[in-house]
């Protein structure tokens, strides 16, 4: 049924507009409430841990190392031990990865071996990591002889964190327009130089948030590096930042965090607060100079 | 093939399909040297798809079958050794403006770069000289280095034009060249065509019939797949050109 309107009428506030104003109202507020509600948490597990630190942390927490059984002193072997896992796992993943992504998303074919790949990607990345842990275990620790190692325990941490980086890197180079690629086959590009001209240094940033956002997963992670090469205690000099070898095992700030909290009797209650401070800064840090890096590199983005 | 001489592009059978999907059913006709040879019909009839085929980015469509055959200067597309050479003597303009993200100029250098050209001089030379060509040159000489995406619709379709042109083509194949810029650049750039059929051979797709009418020594109506006329442009578009069908479209009463 339509009424003709009258003329007079024509700019009246109707019952139905004042409906569709305040359901925008509405919309608005819940978006804005669950944006609130996301905040909170993480401003107070954050002010929570600082307090809670307060007393232990200082700088010479982070270049001591722990002494009484870890009851005082500092974590200095675990923040080390976890930048060799950290570092080392990503200089083989990252790699690997991007590589990888590369060929799957600009050279495959779509047949089934590729589609076969894509979905052992896509569920590898769902794996749980004590899952990665056992198969470092049996592959890297007892298989490839290479003991319970910092490098066992940073080849088991750069599996884990594979798959996420092809996807996320696949994610990154798809989002580069096909206009763009077809513009260079016409004007006779191979697929390489159309890469290199043009997919990559538009996808670029992209591709770094995936490997960055990997960071944090491989510095937290406790299970993979508990099984693998990750100890209770190991004696290295305070302050010296080449104190492990690859075959040595080592301390990882996540393993130390859940040792300190449960498996040692009468430990200061701020040490592990403290411990957990510096790992989220630690992240953090890699965090803010990786945003550092993707602003300048947008910043060069051109469309 | 004395015959093959005179003509740059001889299309012979020509059918593609997508999957199972024929888009193409079976089509021939030829393309003579410096010619300003006109393709229209409405959506669907095939016509990208035959551009496609002819420098062969329907590589690039993976469910994409070809079958007949495709001569360029008298050489089998399918069979050529460089398919990048190829690429680089058929100009091709899309319907959209894709200003590549890169500088007006790197973008018209972008092709001549990747033949492997790299003097300085001779780029600048190059670059000038296909920007005047795209008539676009006056508008843009100041700020080269600014970036080819930042410049309106009309200016990207005239720098396309000019990267087609950059790897100096001997066919430049323009698909609805004119849908995205206004009328008076479109006249502009005709009368650029006109100048450029003069050395090079101009295959130009459009919707715009009169466009046809004005620019095409022949005309080819495509309909579904297949060409309903071929002929001089004036017996296609006169009022009694060999096919019904052609009429209506022309004359706008296609239904």
């Amino acid at each position: 049924m339509t009424t003709a309107i009258a003329p007079s009428q024509r700019f009246i506030r109707t019952r139905h507009v004042a409906r569709k104003e305040r359901q925008q109202s509405l919309a608005k507020w819940l978006f804005f409430s669950m944006t609130v509600a996301m905040i909170i948490p993480l401003v107070a597990i954050v002010a929570f841990l600082l307090w809670k630190a307060a007393p232990s942390l200082d700088w010479q927490f982070i270049v001591d190392v722990p002494k009484r059984g870890m009851r005082e002193g500092g974590i200095w072997p675990a923040f080390t031990g976890t930048l060799y896992l950290v570092v080392i796992s990503l200089a083989v993943s990252a790699p690997i990865g991007v590589l990888a992504a590369i060929y799957l998303n600009e050279y495959a074919k779509d047949n089934w071996l590729n589609r076969l790949i894509n979905l052992a990607v896509i569920n590898l990345a769902g794996v749980p990591s004590i899952v990665h842990a056992l198969f470092g275990l049996g592959a890297f620790v007892y298989a490839a002889k290479l003991g319970y190692s910092i490098l066992a325990a940073s080849l088991t941490l750069a599996i884990m964190t594979l798959p996420v980086i092809i996807a996320s890197t696949r994610e990154a180079l798809s989002s580069v327009p096909r206009s763009f690629r077809e513009a260079c086959w016409n004007v006779g590009a191979t697929r390489w130089q159309t890469i290199r001209s043009i997919v990559l240094p538009n996808s670029i940033s992209g591709i770094l948030t995936g490997v960055i956002l990997q960071v944090s997963r491989a510095a937290g992670e406790t299970a993979p590096v508990m099984f693998t090469g990750a100890v209770f205690f190991k004696a290295v000099e305070k302050g010296t930042l080449f104190s492990y070898g690859l075959n040595d095992q080592c301390m990882a700030l996540s393993m130390h965090l859940y040792t300190v909290s449960t498996q040692v009797p009468n430990v200061k209650e701020s040490i592990p607060f403290a411990t957990a401070v510096v790992l989220l800064a630690t992240v953090l840090l890699v965090n803010v100079s990786a945003i550092g890096l993707r602003v300048w590199l947008r910043n060069r983005k051109k469309w | 093939m004395a015959a093959s001489t005179e003509k740059t592009i001889v299309v012979d059978d020509l059918r593609l399909a997508y999957s199972t999907r024929e888009v193409i059913h079976g089509i021939s006709f030829d393309v003579g040297r410096n010619e300003i040879f006109a393709i229209i019909g409405p959506a669907q009839s095939g016509k990208t798809s035959l551009l496609r085929c002819l420098n062969r980015t329907i590589d690039f469509v993976a469910d994409a079958s070809m079958t007949g055959t495709v001569l360029f200067e008298g050489e089998d597309v399918r069979r050529t050794r460089d398919v990048f050479a190829l690429r680089r003597k058929i100009g091709m303009v899309a319907p959209l403006p894709v200003g590549l993200p890169l500088s007006i100029y790197d973008n018209v250098a972008f092709a001549p770069r990747c033949a492997g050209m790299h003097d300085r001089e001779e780029l600048d030379g190059l670059v000038e000289r296909c920007l005047r060509q795209a008539a676009l040159w006056d508008e843009v000489k100041d700020r080269l280095n600014s970036l080819g995406t930042a410049l309106s619709g009309g200016q990207q379709q005239r720098l396309t034009i000019a990267r087609a042109l950059s790897h100096q083509p001997d066919v430049l194949c323009l698909d609805e060249f004119s849908i995205a810029i206004d009328p008076v650049t479109t006249m502009r750039i005709e009368d650029v065509l006109k100048e450029l059929s003069r050395e090079i051979t101009i295959v130009l797709v459009t919707n715009l019939v009169q466009q046809a009418r004005r620019l095409a020594k022949r005309t080819m109506f495509m309909w579904k797949g297949e060409i309903v006329e071929l002929g001089v442009t004036e017996v296609v578009f006169s009022d009694e050109p060999a096919d019904r069908r052609t009429y209506d479209y022309v004359h706008g009463i296609f239904g």
